[in-house]
């Protein structure tokens, strides 16, 4: 079943006598997929104001939509969503709202937030079939709980998005990468040092065939400045070379997860205290990427790995993105997990929008 | 203000209650004398005043978990309180409540700069938790002007802002873990020194909740290392539409400055008045911050003096030392301590799309003519969050309703033109009832369910944020 407005969603899902499973571009398949489709095709930017750096657009819009119009005009999403079609075998468009459910958040995340931190507004269709709205299309609002932020990453688990609203920033007229050479094991404390300097650093990770990257936005001068200084700052982890026109390329590979395309095995994504990655990732084996300064590991495992039990102990969470075992997302203390079971049970009594699928 | 009839048992009980409570927490942590307790009868919108049965001050999340327990068991309302700074009596107790304050829990618990962040406790102050990381070239961003006095547990309950979020966000975007009691007393870590949540994202939900959800007792926050410099300018106008063309025209040229804050003629005047900063005298002023090395700032600062001088300015002032950019920010410092100074002021928070802002003005002038009051303007102009400052006399008959009438109109002008009631100030009681001039009942029902999630009795803090015939049978049942 396809969706194109808010009241043919607010209908189908009023009407609806099962499981339904909520879908934009159908790029991120992650978790348990049941139920009647329900594709999300409420499409088209509804206000886009660019001295106001706000947009608000439909869920259903193609993010490459969303990212050429930003474009035309020198902004962008800070969040800096990657594609995960191609890695997680799931071609197709990816939605602006299916980056929201997911919360998807690239390399930038380090500096500029999450995705959930530039939703400033959604509109949703709860599981009884209402239309409620949350924030607004301002920068700075506290008015009443935020519900944004809980519909973020929610997976469509509390509602369906029909439209959501983001601040944005200027895109930045160039950038450099500061490559050293080093293992991922070694990678951590270099870009702990990076980010602990002064030096707005937009991106720090380690990359296959590359080394450890970091990342520099901005005006020309200052862009070459902060580069210059953030080399001689990592020299003693490794030789280091200040990389100008392949620097987009390592972010976008990053971001979009494309060294691991087409390889085999279980994909695994770790969120965890960035000092911890050495260890883990010791334990861990398998092939690995990192990004937010060692505070995201990406991994691909022999199928059927269980990663959490292999990474124990670390501070943080894991979810299987592509692999088949019990738990997708990491299991939540007892406490916590009542209280998401209690909003679920509020949003959504019949249990019926995406049912399990975080589980 | 109207506030919920107290529970007449409940008054009738004080005497057991504290009794009780004296039997979980150590006896100088329970507060009963109405000599000491009149200290917590309001915040800062203390044109409202209520006193509590009692005030408890707990020393561990252990000692808050075992009160609330307690209240949870005997059925009294709790009203947590960091600081009491709130501008919207976000902690104004009502008369059948237990305070509870977070003043005593003001620690630092770990400090991590290769992991970059601090742990405290939640009633720590804003400004030392900064102070805590500073000689080792640390800070954490979001600055509210209260930041001296308040607490981050108010920080997050609020959702608070600063000068300084244009870039850095505001406290939800540097909170990274909270420990929270729920109203059961049921102790939740939720997040931590990582990033993202493993499922539905509580902190987030948690954060802005105005005290609803839970106690919060301490923090994870993230820190930055400082920038290597910062340079405020000055640009002076002969109208506030030129002063928001210039805004826009910054923000469209690409440059992002930490902070963009805007002064109009009766704010000018008053804080010169004040504490003569030097400001031209003019329309509006604005104040523009950049950051970074010397080269990088010289660079920003040339492309915004050459987009200000388009819109021929009154002045342009760049600060050459420290001392004349402290002299800068002095005037918009002092703004509110200046109002103070000649009148009895409400301070309003609400926000607007920037490109709304000459409109905005202009209708609030007419406003402040239609109701006879001055309304003097200081706001964060590059987010779009205004603070219309009403002056008015508190003593003189009739004052205070007129001024509360005409805050309502223009806030719910900043609805009607696509914003909000409150940017950074919070709901509190003082929004409630305007709460669904910005949502539909569908909206508030489903804010409503979220208190029914976290607090099933609506014993924390219930009488806020929602209008008061909206909660009403959830809070009695
Ligand atoms: C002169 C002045 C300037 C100000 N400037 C700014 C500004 O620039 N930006 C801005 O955003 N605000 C500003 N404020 C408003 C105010 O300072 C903020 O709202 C601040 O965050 C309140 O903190 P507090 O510790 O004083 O909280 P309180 O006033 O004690 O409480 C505020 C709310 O937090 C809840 N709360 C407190 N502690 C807890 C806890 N442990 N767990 C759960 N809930 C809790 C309370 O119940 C209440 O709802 C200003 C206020 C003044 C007086």
């Amino acid at each position: 079943m396809k969706v194109e407005s808010e009241a043919q969603l607010a209908e189908a899902v009023r009407e609806a006598t099962g499981p339904l499973m909520v879908r934009g571009g159908g790029t991120r398949p992650v978790g348990r997929c049941v139920g009647e489709a329900l594709e999300v095709a409420i499409s088209g930017i509804s206000l886009y104001e660019p001295g106001a750096l706000t947009m608000v657009v439909g869920a259903g819009t193609p993010l490459a939509e969303v990212e050429a119009a930003l474009a035309a005009e020198g902004q962008r999403l800070p969040f800096e969503p990657g594609q995960w079609g191609a890695v997680l075998g799931a071609p197709g468009q990816s939605t602006i709202g299916g980056v929201v459910a997911a919360n998807v958040s690239g390399p930038r995340r380090v500096q500029a937030g999450a995705c959930r931190d530039s939703l400033i507004g959604v509109r949703f269709v709860d599981g009884r079939g209402d239309v409620i709205k949350n924030g607004g299309r301002v920068m700075k609002n506290v008015t009443g709980y935020d519900l944004a932020k809980l519909m973020a990453g929610s997976w469509g688990t509390l509602g369906v998005l029909s439209e959501v609203a983001f601040k944005l920033l200027p895109a930045a007229p160039t950038q450099a990468t500061v490559v050293v050479d080093l293992p991922a094991g070694a990678a951590q404390v270099a870009l702990a040092a990076a980010l602990g300097s002064p030096f707005d650093v937009s991106g720090a990770g380690w990359v296959p065939g590359v080394g450890a990257v970091v990342r520099v936005e901005g005006l020309a001068q200052s862009v070459q400045y902060r580069a210059e200084k953030l080399a001689s700052l990592l020299a003693p982890f490794g030789e280091t070379r200040i990389e100008q026109d392949g620097s987009g390329a390592i972010w976008a590979n990053l971001r979009d997860l494309t060294p691991f395309v087409g390889k085999t095995g279980d994909l695994w994504r770790l969120s965890v205290k960035p000092s911890e990655a050495a260890d883990i990732i010791a334990r861990l084996g398998g092939e690995v990427m990192l990004d937010w300064g060692g505070g995201l590991i990406w991994v691909l495992l022999p199928e059927g790995s269980d990663a959490r039990a292999l990474a124990a102990p670390y501070s943080g969470h894991a979810t299987l993105m592509r692999g088949v075992t019990a738990a997708v997302f990491e299991p939540e203390p007892a406490p916590v997990a009542a209280l998401s079971a209690g909003l679920r049970a509020q949003f959504d009594p019949r249990g019926i929008l995406n049912p399990g699928r975080m589980l | 203000m109207q506030m919920p009839r107290p529970d007449a048992g409940l008054l009738a009980n004080k005497a057991q209650i504290v009794a009780r409570l004296r039997e979980v927490l150590p006896r100088d942590a329970v507060i009963d004398d109405p000599a000491e307790t009149r200290a917590y009868e309001c915040d800062a919108l203390s044109a409202y005043r209520c006193q509590p049965l009692a005030v408890i001050l707990p020393r561990t999340t252990a000692e808050v978990s075992a009160s609330l327990k307690l209240l949870h068991e005997l059925g009294v309302p709790v009203v947590p309180r960091g600081a009491g700074t709130s501008l919207a009596g976000g902690s104004m107790p009502q008369a059948d409540s237990v305070v509870l304050g977070l003043a005593r829990m003001n620690g630092v618990l770990e400090t991590d700069y290769d992991n970059r962040f601090i742990r405290v406790q939640a009633g720590r102050t804003n400004l030392s938790v900064t102070g805590a990381v500073e000689s080792d070239g640390w800070f954490y961003a979001p600055d509210p002007s209260s930041q001296l006095a308040c607490a981050i547990s108010g920080n997050i309950a609020m959702n608070s802002g600063g000068a300084h979020c244009l870039k850095y966000g505001v406290t939800t975007n540097n909170l990274l873990g909270a420990t929270m009691v729920t109203m059961q007393g049921e102790v939740l870590e939720i997040g931590g020194a990582y990033l993202d949540s493993a499922g539905l994202d509580l902190l987030g939900l948690i954060c802005g909740s105005e005290g609803q959800l839970g106690v919060v007792t301490e923090a994870t926050l993230k820190i930055l290392p400082k920038p290597e410099g910062a340079r405020p300018v000055l640009i002076g106008y002969s109208s506030n539409e030129i002063a928001g063309a210039c805004v826009a025209d910054i923000i469209r040229a690409g440059i992002l400055p930490v902070a963009i804050e805007f002064m109009d003629r009766p704010c000018i005047r008053a804080t010169e008045a004040f504490c003569h900063a030097g400001y031209p005298d003019c329309e509006a002023l604005l104040i523009v911050e950049c950051e970074g090395s010397k080269a990088e700032i010289d660079e920003q600062i040339g492309m915004i003096r050459q987009i200000a001088m388009r819109h021929d300015p009154v002045e342009f002032r760049e600060a050459a030392s420290a001392d004349e950019a402290a002299r800068i920010w002095l005037g918009r410092k002092s703004a509110f301590g200046a109002m103070g100074q000649i009148n009895d002021y409400m301070c309003l928070d609400g926000t607007i799309p920037v490109n709304e802002l000459p409109f905005v003005l202009r209708r609030i002038e007419e406003l402040s003519q239609d109701y006879g009051l001055d309304v003097a303007n200081v706001f964060h102009a590059g987010d779009g969050n205004m603070h219309p400052l009403i002056l008015y006399n508190a003593n003189e008959a009739g004052q205070q309703e007129l001024c509360e009438q005409l805050g309502a109109e223009i806030l719910k002008l900043c609805v009607e033109v696509g914003g909000c009631l409150t940017g950074e100030h919070g709901v509190g009681i003082e929004k409630r009832d305007l709460m669904s001039v910005q949502f539909a009942p569908a909206d508030l029902e489903a804010q409503l369910r979220v208190k029914d999630v976290f607090d099933p009795k609506w014993l924390l803090n219930p009488a806020k944020v929602f209008p008061l015939g909206m909660t009403e049978s959830r809070r009695v049942s």
